[in-house]
């Protein structure tokens, strides 16, 4: 794959050479991750975040497992075993911290991920792929964190488990069935945490091969860049190892000090302290609110709130999984020749609305309920929808785009700040 | 006529210029974006027709009060003697109701008690743990032991409620996690109560507090079914000659009650500390490495761009010849 100009693999010793002969994984690993893989030399620091998701599901995997040696998933102990390993087992609350903010710092790694993507037309062709698989392994991703919520078997852990598995009784007649089998019972209860703890220990290794299914499909066009132009020449790339191994390095370090400052000083700013409480089936927590991750997909849930042919809820479900399925139709709604957000003027501004969007729907799936922010999340979501369905198909269709530069190694002649500006639009100041 | 007959055909001109899955998406989308319409307007018109009545939560809930303790900030440790303080006011003001069944009296060696100090406690412990009478196998009590848990006082939840006016007191171990602003919202709730304002009687007075509970600003419907624990100062006696106010005596049973919630906050601190000191150096170090590994990649790459250094000293000194400021 990749490059005609891809430096090929020579094993250095004898023993190199025998490994070699019998099982070529140092070269699969040298024409993946090493000097083997030319990749576009002006990446910027959006495309740190692919690496950074990787070692983040590391993380999770590593703290996960030994958690799972002390957990024990039973609607009687699990929470009293968590507390014994934040109090008795040998480190076990540094696990456990960093497992809970892991999570959230793998979401936070993957949306900057995925919004580099949709900044830059990482989904277009040839890459239409890699985009849905990223998808597939965001789809995984979420169940995996829903269920692992659930483990603790605290209060929002367990209502958490009543409300998401409440929206397949949303759908008439099966949906009722379904969400009884899917419970094991009525009501979120010991077969309900048996099979979500089989499932979260499950779900990340599927997460792993989906991601060397992402990895290997990207390999096939190679990355993209910010200026969206293709690698044209050898001029275009650098090899993978040094140069990105070094950028990658650094700054997973300075991304990993962020992590760990949260881990060690602020380890339940990310939790609800609900979540201390254990599970009452009795007590309905007064505001029930998921993840913070989960916030914007939860105010698109609530914003339907009048039967319109079909029930509120049911509109709410159906609008909750569509916003995330249209990702996967986004190569054929957006269909604009140029990829780079930098060389198109009127998708720039809009996919800035789209961030403040976002933002603004997380922060009122984080708040009750009040009229005011059921006001609020109705125009968001709106709009949300409007932007991928109504606004970027049209906007590929109409907009006026600022000319490419001629090739990658081109565009870095203009020095590193202004890579992203059109040939002969801005001239380095100095 | 005509013109009706013309919209399939402009129809399909559309579909065909967008492609099938955008008219369909485009289909979806104004769907949603429709439905999410009317449910805003049915919404605004509900709002203005019959507004929402203010309750009296909005309006007289308050804020936990600002709490500095010793733990605060990266750097911050336990202080043993407020914990010790604490300790003295949990045994002798909060155990009569409230366990913390995740905590040991062994666990009380971390606040500076000596193994038979720890013993002592335990052994001395007003409430007795359960057991089973060893010649008659009937459920009894026995004194409690160093490995035992803090227990409670009632043999069950229902125990519980009928000696507590139908209110069941939670176990404290967790409190300081277990609500927002932890210790903080402790100290408030503790030094909170009060007669209910005129003003909240004026404007709501159907929220007269009823009786058996108390008004109390800082939880979370203003009426607290636990009476005010702590009343009258010196009503501890602290081993260390700190003057026992109310205030000081709601502040240290906080200050024990995030120990009892985070045993182990100073060593999460203090590793924390050396983590963030090797990841910053192995940070620099690696930027360092970044930097020299592409500064080769960088004249490599524009060898006569406008960032070389050969060829900014040329502009320079072009810029200086013809007189333009650079």
């Amino acid at each position: 794959m990749s490059f005609a100009w891809a430096k090929p693999y020579e094993p250095k010793t004898e023993l190199g050479r025998w490994i070699d002969d019998r099982l070529p994984l140092p070269r699969m690993v040298f024409n993946a991750v090493g000097g083997g893989y030319p990749v576009p030399r002006n990446l910027n620091y959006g495309w740190n975040f692919g690496v950074l998701s990787g070692i983040f599901l590391t993380i999770q995997i590593v703290t996960g497992i030994v958690l799972a040696m002390w957990y024990f998933a039973s609607a009687d102990g699990a929470f009293n075993s968590i507390e014994h390993i934040m109090r008795d087992v040998n480190a076990g609350w540094m696990m456990r911290y960093a497992h809970a903010n892991g999570a959230s710092f793998f979401f936070i790694v993957v949306y900057i991920h995925i919004f580099r993507g949709l900044y830059y037309g990482s989904y277009k062709a040839p890459r239409e792929m890699v985009w849905m698989l990223g998808l597939v392994i965001y789809l995984l991703m979420m169940a995996t964190a829903f269920m692992g919520y659930v483990l603790p078997w605290g209060q929002m852990s367990y209502w958490g488990a009543q409300v998401i598995t409440g929206f397949f009784s949303a759908f008439p007649v099966v949906g009722e069935p379904i969400r009884v089998w899917l419970l094991g019972g009525f009501a979120p209860d010991q077969a309900a945490l048996t099979r979500f703890f089989s499932l979260h220990y499950l779900l990340p290794f599927v997460i792993a091969g989906v991601v060397i299914l992402h990895i290997w499909s990207l390999h096939i066009p190679g990355s993209s860049n910010p200026t969206g132009v293709e690698v044209k020449t050898e001029k275009d790339t650098l090899p993978f190892h040094p140069f990105y191994t070094a950028k990658d390095g650094w700054f997973a370090g300075a991304f990993l000090t962020i992590y760990a400052a949260v881990v060690f000083f602020g380890p339940n700013a990310l939790g609800h302290p609900d979540n201390y409480i254990p599970a009452n089936p009795l007590a309905t927590p007064a505001h029930i609110v998921p993840e913070w991750y989960f916030w914007p997909f939860y105010a698109i849930l609530r914003a339907f709130t009048v039967d319109f042919i079909l029930p509120a809820k049911l509109w709410g479900v159906l609008a909750m999984f569509a916003s995330i399925l249209l990702l996967f139709f986004l190569p054929w709604l957006d269909k604009s020749p140029v990829r780079s957000g930098s060389y198109r003027p009127m998708f720039r501004i809009f996919f800035i609305i789209l961030l403040v969007d976002v933002a603004i729907l997380g922060w009122c799936g984080g708040s009750p309920a009040t009229p005011f922010f059921v006001a609020l999340s109705q125009i968001a979501a709106a709009y949300y929808f409007a932007h991928f369905l109504i606004i970027l198909p049209l906007v590929s269709k109409f907009e006026t785009t600022l000319p490419l530069p001629n090739s990658i190694s081109e565009s870095v002649l203009h020095g590193e700040r202004a890579e992203a500006a059109p040939v002969g639009q801005s001239a380095p100041a100095n | 006529m005509g013109y009706l007959l013309a919209i399939p055909a402009v129809v399909l001109g559309f579909i065909k210029r967008l492609g099938w899955v955008a008219s369909i998406g485009m289909l979806v989308g104004v769907g949603f974006a429709g439905v999410l319409t009317i449910s805003l307007l049915v919404n605004l018109v509900g709002y203005f027709q019959a507004p929402p009545e203010p309750t009296a939560e909005e309006g007289f809930h308050r804020h936990p009060k600002e709490l500095a303790l010793k733990t605060d900030g990266p750097f911050g440790q336990f202080d043993r003697q407020q914990l010790q303080r604490g300790f003295q006011v949990y045994k002798e003001v909060c155990a009569g109701c409230h366990s913390l069944n995740l905590v040991s009296f062994r666990d009380l060696h971390q606040l500076g008690y000596n193994e038979a100090e720890v013993k002592a406690i335990a052994n001395q412990w007003a409430i007795e743990v359960p057991s089973v009478n060893p010649e008659t196998g009937e459920a009894a009590t026995r004194k409690a032991i160093p490995s035992d848990k803090f227990p409670s006082p009632y043999a069950n939840e229902t125990a519980a409620r009928a000696a507590n006016n139908n209110a069941l007191p939670p176990d404290l171990s967790l409190m300081a996690k277990a609500r927002h602003d932890g210790p903080a919202y402790i100290y408030s709730l503790l030094t909170g109560y009060q007669a209910q304002p005129a003003k909240l009687l004026a404007e709501f007075p159907a929220t007269k507090t009823p009786e058996g509970l108390h008004y109390n600003p800082y939880f979370a419907n203003l009426n607290i079914a636990m009476p005010p624990p702590l009343t009258a100062d010196g009503q501890v006696t602290y081993a260390d000659q700190t003057p026992a106010t109310v205030d000081q005596m709601a502040k240290d049973v906080s200050a024990f009650l995030l120990w009892t919630a985070e045993p182990n906050l100073q060593s999460r601190h203090k590793s924390g500390l050396a983590v963030l000191a090797f990841l910053i150096i192995a940070t620099v170090l690696g930027y360092l490495s970044y930097r020299n590994i592409w500064a080769e990649a960088k004249r490599k790459v524009a060898p006569k761009g406008a960032l070389d250094p050969e060829n900014k000293v040329k502009r320079t000194r072009a810029s200086k010849k013809a007189g333009i400021a650079g």
